[in-house]
């Protein structure tokens, strides 16, 4: 494992790039780094943004010289190596596939030359890694597909996608947190809300998670509509302990 | 609470803190005024915290009636605004009657212009610790868009008495069809030509109608990336992405929070608000700074900020005086030492 590169961007960001690859293992070194982050509380770093293969940590430049900052990182990298892997949260999302709610399921089958069945049965066999959110807010970037799944995008996109859509785009398979146009092929629906600006979190998933899918009938997909409408849903199938990094 | 009536919206008005610090991990851009120095100095003529709401004006104004006195600054570019006909002056307090109509014309240097009222500023609800919008999600802000005719904008209905504020012209910023941007290169500067860097120093570049508080899209020579993608991450504000065809697009505070354009440099900290108020048509040269010497310009940055804020508050006594060499009118501000 080699040291991580650490440059400035502009005079209030910091790149700590611990790869060129998108891979879990390089995904662990960033959610480690951003647990130190949130453990350190250091105060004149106003919020880091994880991705792919880097953490951005933007600060305050009139109150923290780069070099202090850059070594302090670098020190605290040096710290964290070899300790116990980071923990992740798993998710598990419902999702009703297929007919109005996944238009595109027949067209995805068309393509793959699997069933209906077959690509609902793959789509919720792996774990999926949450690299990282982007996009839209509360938007996945999700590791996993099965690369028998791989379709590629709508040649015209849709206006609007409902939130909630569950979609492929070649190797990469999301889910839409809001209404917004898009030209992923839709292949089902959750009722449950990625993003809610209302929620005391807004946000269901975080950069790191390890999510799957979970196939619900219509009657499920109703119980659970109205009671997050109503506010109700309790979202219980998140578990702290998932040991990843290995 | 009281209410601001919205009788024309201008082109593109909207509410704006100083925005949404520690979701982009999430994905939600940071919003916000683009121009921090003219909005906090409008904040601050009226009484209110710095990071009160505001609203931020983009080349036409709005014309707003009041139903409850207040007291308002208008400050950024250049414009004309008239309350019941009869002009009000930039960079001052003034109390705004109920019953009185607040007219905001075109503005004709800058691009952006920002309208603060006491009480703490446009009382909007709170959305993720801020009230800045940002319509593309539709978040925070009157609804998440931009003002519309019929709005009715929330204000506090406890206003402090009148106090007469003003910030010397000394301190105004100049806003000029040429301006000089400096940047930190990197991080991805080996994604281009080992010469680009001077490439861009060495020629103008010219801000096209296609800009927004996304992004400020430029024409001029091309920069084209040897290598066009990379694996997406994080984009600060002030950034330089350079898509494949060459023309960089720097970066506002309502860029999206990640993305795969290769970048070549970041504005620095002590010139973003310059950037905010370019304009299509102003001409964009470029100076390459190390991180020490943006974070020195950055210090020097803050100081001056603090300084507008003493003097606005009269904590700083001075006189300004005017000098004129030839057809040149300078403004200069003295400071009264104890």
């Amino acid at each position: 494992m080699s040291s991580p590169r650490i440059v400035p961007v502009g005079d209030a960001a910091i790149l700590v790039e611990f790869g060129q690859d998108i891979d879990p293992a390089i995904q662990a070194q960033v959610a480690a780094l951003a647990q130190i982050l949130e453990e350190a509380r250091h105060p004149v770093i106003r919020e880091w943004v994880p991705t792919y293969r880097s953490i951005m940590i933007h600060y305050y430049p009139s109150l923290a010289p780069y070099e202090g900052l850059a070594a302090w990182l670098h020190d605290r990298i040096q710290m964290a190596r070899g300790q116990q892997a980071v923990s992740r949260r798993r998710v598990t999302i419902p999702v009703l596939y297929g007919g109005e709610m996944g238009p595109d399921l027949d067209a995805v089958a068309a393509h793959t030359k699997l069933s209906p069945d077959e690509i609902i049965a793959l789509h919720q066999e792996p774990d999926y890694l949450v690299y990282m959110l982007g996009f839209l807010p509360g938007f996945p970037y999700l590791g996993g597909l099965d690369p028998r799944l791989v379709t590629p995008r709508l040649a015209t996109p849709r206006t609007q996608v409902p939130a909630g859509s569950v979609g492929i785009a070649d190797a990469q398979t999301g889910i839409y947190p809001l209404t917004s146009p898009g030209g992923w092929q839709l292949i089902g629906r959750t009722p449950v809300k990625l993003f809610d600006p209302e929620r005391e979190e807004p946000f269901l998933l975080a950069a790191g998670d390890i999510l799957r899918f979970r196939a619900i009938d219509q009657n499920e997909y109703d119980s659970i509509a109205a009671a997050v409408a109503a506010g109700t849903y309790e979202f219980t199938a998140i578990e702290p302990d998932y040991q990843a990094g290995s | 609470m009281q209410h601001v009536h919205v009788i024309t919206p201008g082109l593109f008005t909207t509410v704006q803190d100083l925005g949404r610090v520690g979701y982009q991990r999430f994905g939600v851009p940071v919003a916000g005024v683009f121009d921090t120095v003219s909005a906090q100095v409008a904040n601050w003529l009226v009484g209110n915290k710095g990071d009160a709401a505001v609203l931020e004006i983009t080349f036409a104004g709005p014309t707003l009636r009041t139903e409850v006195t207040l007291q308002a600054a208008i400050t950024g570019g250049q414009l004309q605004a008239t309350l019941d006909g009869k002009p009000v002056p930039m960079w001052q307090s003034f109390t705004w009657q109920a019953g009185q109509t607040l007219a905001i014309g075109n503005i004709t240097a800058g691009a952006r212009a920002y309208l603060a009222v006491s009480g703490e500023g446009w009382q909007v609800p709170v959305v993720m610790d801020s009230r800045s919008t940002y319509v593309r999600a539709a978040i925070g802000g009157l609804e998440g868009r931009q003002l519309q005719a019929g709005d009715q904008l929330p204000v506090s209905s406890e206003h402090p008495p009148y106090t007469h504020r003003y910030l010397p012209q000394a301190f105004w910023p100049i806003v000029a069809d040429e301006i000089c941007l400096r940047f930190v290169p990197g991080p991805q500067t080996d994604h281009f030509e080992p010469d680009a860097v001077e490439k861009l120093c060495a020629s103008t570049y010219t801000v096209s109608q296609a800009s927004d508080r996304m992004g400020l899209r430029l024409q001029g020579p091309s920069i084209v990336p040897l290598k066009p993608d990379i694996i997406s991450d994080a984009i600060a504000l002030g950034s330089m992405q350079v898509p494949r065809d060459g023309q960089p697009i720097v970066m506002g505070p309502d860029r999206q929070t990640t993305g795969g354009y290769p970048k070549i440099g970041t504005v620095i900290t002590a010139d973003i608000v310059r950037l905010a108020q370019a304009r299509p048509g102003t001409k964009i040269t470029w100076q390459a700074v190390t991180v020490a010497e943006a974070q020195e310009l950055a210090k020097a940055y803050v100081d001056q900020l603090y300084r507008m804020q003493q003097v606005i508050n009269k904590e700083i006594a001075g006189r300004s005086f005017q000098v004129q060499i030839g057809d040149k009118v300078l403004h200069s501000f003295v400071e009264r030492l104890h």
